[in-house]
Parts: C-alpha cells; sequence; structure tokens
C-alpha cells in the first residue's frame, strides 16, 4: 500500500512540474526565444528525483534551503540543455521549482500512508492544474489581441510567435494601429454610436420596464400570472427567428440603417429580462412603506419615483449595466439592419473591416481591443452588480 | 367603496404594463406570426421594396425671354416588377406665374399644379413638360422654383400584403437543401457544444469552490469569454488558429508536433487514427465547437458555482467522519445536489447554441461542414435573397425547439416522478 502511494504521489508531482515548465516554455518563446525542445524526460526524471529526495529529507534541513537547492540544480541543467538563453527565463525557472518544491514539502511518508491519500494529492494538484491551465486558456486570446494591435504587419510576418513589445519607439509608433483606425477608418464615430445605442437603450428599458415590473410584483389584475410566466418564454424566442421578419417591416417603414430601429429592437429583447430582475427585487422591498404613502394621497407616480426607486437603486444599476452590455456587444441586429457606414456600430464596423482582405490584421486587433475594453472594464469594476445581474438574466440565456 | 380601489388598482397596473407589453408584442410576438406568413410565399428580397413614383425635376431658361420657363419631369416607376396605381401629382409655383398650355391631365389652380396620371406600369418612364411665363414680365428666379420638389403618391400591391400563398419554400427546404445533413451538423454543434460547457462548468467551479489565493481574481477571469462581444474574441480566434501565421500553428510547427500548418477552420474532413482506427473527424466544426465552449462555459460555471456554495458544509463532515474519499465525495455529495441545476443548464443551453448565429457565422461564415440552422436562414434570405425560404427554414427552427421542449419536459417530468 505504501510504496503504491509512493510511486503515485511521484508520479503525478512530476506530471505536475512537467505541466508548469512547458508553460513556463511556451511563454518564453512567445517572447521570441527560441525554444525548440521541451526536454519532457529530463524535467521528468528532474520531478521523480526531486519529489523523492524531498520525501527522504523530509525536515532535516529548512525548507528555504532545501528549495534552493533543488531549484539551483534544475536551473543549471535546464540551462545546459538549452543554452543561450537570457537570465530571466532562467530566473523564472528558478521561480517554478522553488514554487514546486514549496508546493510537495507538505507531504511526507506520515501522510502518504493515510487512507485515500493519493486521491487528496490529486485533486490537489489537479486544482492547482486546472487554475493555470484556464488563467492561461482564457487570458491567452485577450493578451494576443493586445500585443498584436501594438506590432507592425512586418514584424507579425517575420516571426509570429514574437510577442514581446518593443519599448524603444515613441508612443506615436507603438500606439500607431489606433491612430490609423481612428484617422482613416473613422471609428470614433463607431465608438460615438454604439455609446448613443447602448445607453440609449438603457434608458428607454428602464423607463418601459421599471412600471411595469412595479405592476407584475404589487397589483392585482386579470392576467398578471400569465404575463409573468410568458417573460420567461418571450426571452427563449430566438433572435434569428426575428430576423427576417423585422427585416421586411423595417425595410418597408425605412427604419433600416437608423438608431431608431435599433433602439426598438434592443429595447424589445431585453426588456422581458429587465423586468423579470426588478419585479423579483421589487417583491423584496416592504410592503409598510408604500402603504403609508398611499395614505399620503401619492399617485403610483410618486410611488415609483418616491419611493420604489431609491431603494432599488443595487437592482437597477444591476439591470442598466446587463442591458448596457447586451447592447454594446450585440451583433446579429447590426448585421442585419446597417449597411450604410455611416450608422455602424463598433462590432458591426470590425466585422465590416475583416470584410476586406487588405485590412493589416494588427487593425482588426486594435478595433477589437477597443470594443472589448470597455466591457471588460465594467465588468470587473461592477462586478459584484452584474455577476448577480448574469446568475438572474442567464436564467434566460 | 372596496370594489373601485379593486378597480382602480386594476387600471393602473394596466397603464402601468401597457407600453412593455406593447413593445414586446410589435417587436417580437408579431414578427414569429410575420414568420409564419411570410414562409409560405414566394417573396425574394427585391420584391419587398415598395414600388413609388419618382420624379426628376429640370428647370430650362427660355433664351430669348428671361420671363419665360420650361419645367421638365422625369417621371418614372421605381420598381422593375409592379405596377402603381392611381398616381397623383402636386407641384407648387410662384404667385405671379401663368401656365401656357394645361396638359389635359393637369390642374392648375392657386399657383399649384396638380395632376392625374392613372396606372403606371412596372418599369414606367415618362417625360412630361411644361410652360409657364411670369403675368407681370419680370424676371425668373430659377433657384426658387428648383428649390420647391412635386409630391407624388400612388397605390400599389404588397407582395407581402396578398394572399397567394405556397408550399413550395418547405418543400424546398426538406428536399432540395441537404436538410438531413444541415440537421445533423446542428446537432453535434449544439450538443457538444452544450456538453462541453457543462463539463468545463462543473470542473471550475469545483475548483474555485476551493480555497485559494487569487480566488475572486480567478471568478472574474473565468467569466471573461462570456462578458466580452463576439465580434472581437471571434477574430482573435481566428488569427490565432490562422493556418498560415497563426500562433497556434507556428508553436506546433516550433516544437516539431505538426510537420505542416493544419486549417483548423478551412478544412472539413481530418484523417485521425486511433488504436488502429482510422476515422474522420469533422475539424471545422470540432474547433467551433471548441470556441463555442470557451465562449460558454463561464454561464455553467456561474450556476454551478452558486449552486455549490449552496450545499451544507455539515454533508461534507458528516462524510470525513465516515471515511469518504474525495471521489467517493463529488460523486455521491455534490453531484446529486447539482443535478437540478444541469438539467435547467443543459436545457438553457441546447435552445441557445441550437440558434446561435454569430459564433459560426464570424468564424467560418458556415463553410467548411460548419453549415448549422441559423447560418442557412441567413444564407438563403440574405446571400441567396430568398425571403420566404429563410422564413420557411426558421419556422422549421422554432417547430425543432418547440418538439425539444415538449419531450425534454416530459422526460424530466417522468425522472421527478421516479424519484
Amino acid at each position: 500500500m505504501k510504496t503504491k502511494n509512493l510511486i503515485l504521489f511521484i508520479l503525478i508531482s512530476s506530471f505536475f512540474l512537467i505541466f508548469i515548465v512547458s508553460i513556463w516554455k511556451i511563454l518564453a518563446t512567445l517572447q521570441g526565444l527560441n525554444i525548440q525542445n521541451f526536454n519532457l524526460q529530463i524535467i521528468f526524471i528532474f520531478g521523480v528525483l526531486i519529489s523523492f529526495a524531498n520525501l527522504r529529507i523530509g525536515n532535516k534541513i529548512k525548507v528555504f534551503y532545501k528549495s534552493i537547492l533543488f531549484s539551483l540544480i534544475f536551473v543549471i541543467c535546464d540551462g545546459y540543455l538549452i543554452q543561450n538563453l537570457p537570465l530571466w527565463y532562467n530566473f523564472g525557472n528558478f521561480l517554478i521549482l522553488y514554487f514546486f518544491v514549496n508546493k510537495i514539502n507538505k507531504y511526507n511518508f506520515e501522510n502518504l500512508r493515510e487512507q485515500h491519500s493519493t486521491q487528496v494529492i490529486f485533486f490537489d494538484f489537479l486544482t492547482l492544474f486546472g487554475i493555470l491551465l484556464f488563467s492561461f486558456v482564457i487570458l491567452f486570446p485577450f493578451y494576443m489581441m493586445l500585443i498584436t494591435s501594438f506590432k507592425t504587419q512586418i514584424a507579425l510576418l517575420v516571426n509570429p510567435l514574437d510577442f514581446s513589445i518593443s519599448f524603444d519607439q515613441d508612443l506615436k509608433g507603438l500606439f500607431k494601429s489606433y491612430f490609423v483606425i481612428f484617422e482613416s477608418y473613422n471609428f470614433g464615430r463607431y465608438i460615438l454610436t454604439s455609446t448613443i445605442v447602448s445607453v440609449g437603450t438603457v434608458i428607454i428599458t428602464l423607463i418601459f420596464a421599471i412600471p411595469a415590473a412595479y405592476a407584475i410584483a404589487r397589483l392585482n389584475f386579470f392576467g398578471k400570472t400569465f404575463m409573468s410566466t410568458s417573460i420567461l418564454i418571450i426571452y427563449m424566442f430566438p433572435a434569428i427567428v426575428l430576423v427576417i421578419p423585422l427585416y421586411t417591416i423595417f425595410s418597408q417603414l425605412g427604419l433600416r440603417n437608423s438608431i431608431e430601429g435599433l433602439l426598438i429592437v434592443y429595447t424589445a429583447t431585453t426588456l422581458p429580462v429587465a423586468i423579470y430582475m426588478l419585479q423579483g427585487y421589487f417583491k423584496s422591498i416592504p410592503k409598510e412603506l408604500e402603504e403609508a404613502a398611499i395614505l399620503d394621497k401619492l399617485s403610483w407616480f410618486g410611488i415609483i419615483t418616491k419611493i420604489i426607486i431609491p431603494l432599488s437603486i443595487p437592482a437597477i444599476s444591476s439591470v442598466a449595466l446587463y442591458v448596457f452590455m447586451i447592447a454594446w456587444n450585440e451583433f446579429l441586429f447590426s448585421l442585419m439592419f446597417l449597411d450604410n457606414p455611416n450608422s455602424f456600430t463598433l462590432s458591426r464596423a470590425i466585422q465590416y473591416l475583416s470584410g476586406d482582405a487588405e485590412t493589416p490584421r494588427q487593425y482588426l486587433m486594435a478595433g477589437s481591443v477597443i470594443v472589448t475594453l470597455p466591457v471588460l472594464f465594467i465588468f470587473v469594476y461592477f462586478e459584484k452588480y452584474l455577476v448577480s445581474g448574469l446568475t438572474a438574466g442567464s436564467v434566460k440565456g | 367603496m372596496k370594489d373601485t380601489l379593486a378597480n382602480t388598482e386594476k387600471k393602473t397596473a394596466y397603464i402601468l404594463t401597457l407600453p412593455a407589453v406593447a413593445l414586446v408584442f410589435a417587436i417580437i410576438l408579431f414578427p414569429i406570426f410575420a414568420n409564419v406568413w411570410i414562409s409560405f410565399k414566394e417573396v425574394e428580397l427585391k420584391d419587398i421594396r415598395i414600388p413609388e413614383p419618382r420624379a426628376k425635376k429640370i428647370v430650362k431658361s427660355i433664351s430669348e425671354d428671361p420671363s419665360k420657363i420650361k419645367i421638365l419631369y422625369k417621371l418614372r416607376n421605381s420598381s422593375l416588377l409592379q405596377e402603381i396605381r392611381d398616381v397623383s401629382f402636386q407641384d407648387k409655383f410662384p404667385k405671379n406665374f401663368e401656365i401656357e398650355k394645361l396638359d389635359p391631365r393637369c390642374d392648375y389652380k392657386k399657383y399649384t399644379l396638380k395632376c392625374k396620371f392613372g396606372n403606371w406600369p412596372a418599369k414606367y418612364r415618362e417625360n412630361f413638360q411644361i410652360a409657364f411665363k411670369t403675368n407681370d414680365g419680370s424676371n425668373i428666379d430659377k433657384k426658387a422654383i428648383k428649390s420647391t420638389k412635386p409630391k407624388l403618391n400612388g397605390t400599389s400591391d404588397n407582395i407581402l400584403l396578398n394572399t397567394n400563398f405556397t408550399l413550395k419554400n418547405f418543400k424546398k427546404v426538406l428536399f432540395d437543401n441537404e436538410f438531413v445533413d444541415l440537421l445533423l451538423t446542428t446537432f453535434y454543434y449544439t450538443f457538444f457544444g452544450t456538453v462541453g460547457s457543462i463539463i468545463f462548468g462543473i470542473l471550475t467551479a469545483q475548483m474555485v469552490n476551493q480555497k485559494f489565493y487569487g480566488r475572486t481574481f480567478m471568478r472574474s477571469v473565468l467569466l471573461f469569454p462570456y462578458v466580452a462581444p463576439v465580434v472581437a474574441l471571434a477574430y482573435t480566434w481566428e488569427l490565432l488558429l490562422d493556418p498560415n501565421s497563426g500562433t497556434l500553428n507556428s508553436l506546433l510547427i516550433n516544437y516539431q508536433v505538426i510537420e505542416t500548418p493544419i486549417n483548423l477552420l478551412g478544412q472539413k474532413y481530418i484523417d485521425i487514427n486511433i488504436l488502429g482506427f482510422d476515422f474522420k473527424l469533422r475539424l471545422a466544426l470540432t474547433t467551433v465547437i471548441m470556441f463555442e465552449i470557451w465562449r460558454y462555459f463561464p454561464l455553467a460555471f456561474l450556476f454551478i458555482l452558486a449552486r455549490l456554495q449552496a450545499i451544507p458544509k455539515e454533508l461534507y463532515e458528516a462524510a470525513d467522519v465516515d471515511g469518504a474519499s474525495p471521489f467517493q465525495k463529488f460523486f455521491n455529495i455534490t453531484l446529486p445536489q447539482i443535478t437540478a441545476v444541469i438539467s435547467i443548464l443543459f436545457m438553457i443551453r441546447f435552445i441557445w447554441n441550437f440558434n446561435k448565429f454569430e459564433d459560426v457565422f464570424l468564424l467560418t461564415g458556415g463553410a467548411s461542414g460548419t453549415r448549422t440552422l441559423p447560418i442557412n436562414v441567413y444564407q438563403q434570405g440574405f446571400a441567396i435573397s430568398d425571403i420566404g425560404m429563410g422564413s420557411a427554414v426558421s419556422i422549421v427552427i422554432v417547430v425543432l425547439l418547440l418538439l425539444f421542449m415538449f419531450f425534454y419536459f416530459k422526460l424530466l417530468g417522468k425522472r421527478v416522478d421516479e424519484n
């Protein structure tokens, strides 16, 4: 039992070492270093040796010295195998090994003897592995988008693996793609259109949704339950089914290529979510407050503006941010309804840019950064509000 | 007294909900019915423009007499297909104007020229000319005349409103449109996209549910693909997977994993050999599914994490006392607690993936074996410009979705009964 656990532990930790060193090597390659070989076998052998030695030595010497010793040995051997690499690469390698040895330090012969010890170790390493892997897989495209927008056409073609930014050029050279898309591709206008459409959608949606949500949450009327259940069903209805009839109707009414047309469609498609989210919150506001207001002869307009809205600012802002994000990111309707470059939104403009095969990719990526940044900024800054909105809002999607 | 109070409450409720209901009805429910209507018609993109009478005004001065003027109207029917009935014409002139010769179809009263042109067939054109002189012999200001525009009106058939119906579109959808292939592609895309995103959602939720340094940061990072605009993400992926100078192919070649670049988004099939079995993998479709999973697992993650955090800690403590292994804890405690969330997620994601248009459209445009039903709606309606056909495909989507929902709830209902 003990030897089996020992072997499993050593295997798991060695594979983990292979994984983190490989990720480091990929990142180093992407900084323009010439690494063509992972030397997986060597790392594996080192992993086995370090894990075993670590168990043998145990706490006989201080963790700090032990970690430094193992790391140095590894870095020197690895540096010897892949020569001519800069100091920062080897330093990174050293830090990774230091982290690794510290990580396996908490295991010793005693807890390997415990029941389920291999499963515990497996899950321990799997969690770490998952965190690193998912961070890498998710952040890498965003990182690539950003770096590509700072590069020049030639640099991209010469070495597609070089993701380093050269800071020796002046700011104008670094942000060249951004200057170009604002000057020659009219991106200032698209940003303005997108902002008007998104903010407009938020305002109109709230004006329509707050009274409706209040009525559903508080008042008794015929068709109330029908209405509150049909909200969700309506939200499930796919946008692709609406596209053709809306296109024909909007063409005949002359609403295509207009901001008004987009505003109408965006408001209608976000209204069900907004009403659903708001009525849930309104129900949680104590009724006594309104009863007092009714005694004071306040009209429903007074009740909504003086009591309900001030009390539900968190819910309203969460709805507003959520609707803003939907409208800002929307692509299908803007593709269908806009074909005149003067009325493009940002998303549609980027898609239009990409349709021309001649457009250099760094311009495309600069546009992508511009459309992504506001959303990510809002998301990170107001995360608390938005996550509740996403969970409630995405009950539908 | 109480009755009137209830009545006013009702009235208020209707006033408050009316704007929202009306808008949703106009933009969401009405188009769905309109879709059914259009799908039984032979309509093309060019038919939906309403024909209108148009006139171009050209002012000609007569050289020997500055107090006289000729005006030429180039009249035409904007439509190449339909006639316009009862065309009427109206234009205004300055007060000192007198008409020289009146066309029998027209009438000049109160300095306004009114004409009735009758019916204009498709492609109709006419040059309509009239001459004026001033009654006081003063010179004519051409600019003032040019600045007023004639008004034309006419009635025409709207092809969308007539009652000629046909089953042609549905016949075409089912028999001429590689329907089985379309259905299979859509099913693969939807099913594997859904299952994949749920599996990754479970893994990541389980991961973030543990305590580690930087956990809140990790939670926001995991949601990035879900909140970022699809256009930006799709083009970034396209660049990443590009066969000529994409990062992924360059990396793989650099490490000698592959010898020639693989066109992950442009190649329909790839031969794969596992354990001696050769089979063909639909490469572009798989890549698109990967993108789908990457973009939508955060939603599953968010839902499952919320559920995981609500599981009482005592359950795990009791399991620890009993000496349960981590695997046993996961399969016997965690999994049963999250099955309800998973079944809801499966339904939501299935429906939404079934209708997903943007992702596939931006990545491949529906080429190399990634043509799903929503892409087909776009292709039929706008690329081939057969609006009726596009509508018919979208009706098929709705019917399939309703069927799915019906069976899913039936199945789910049975499961709940058994437990």
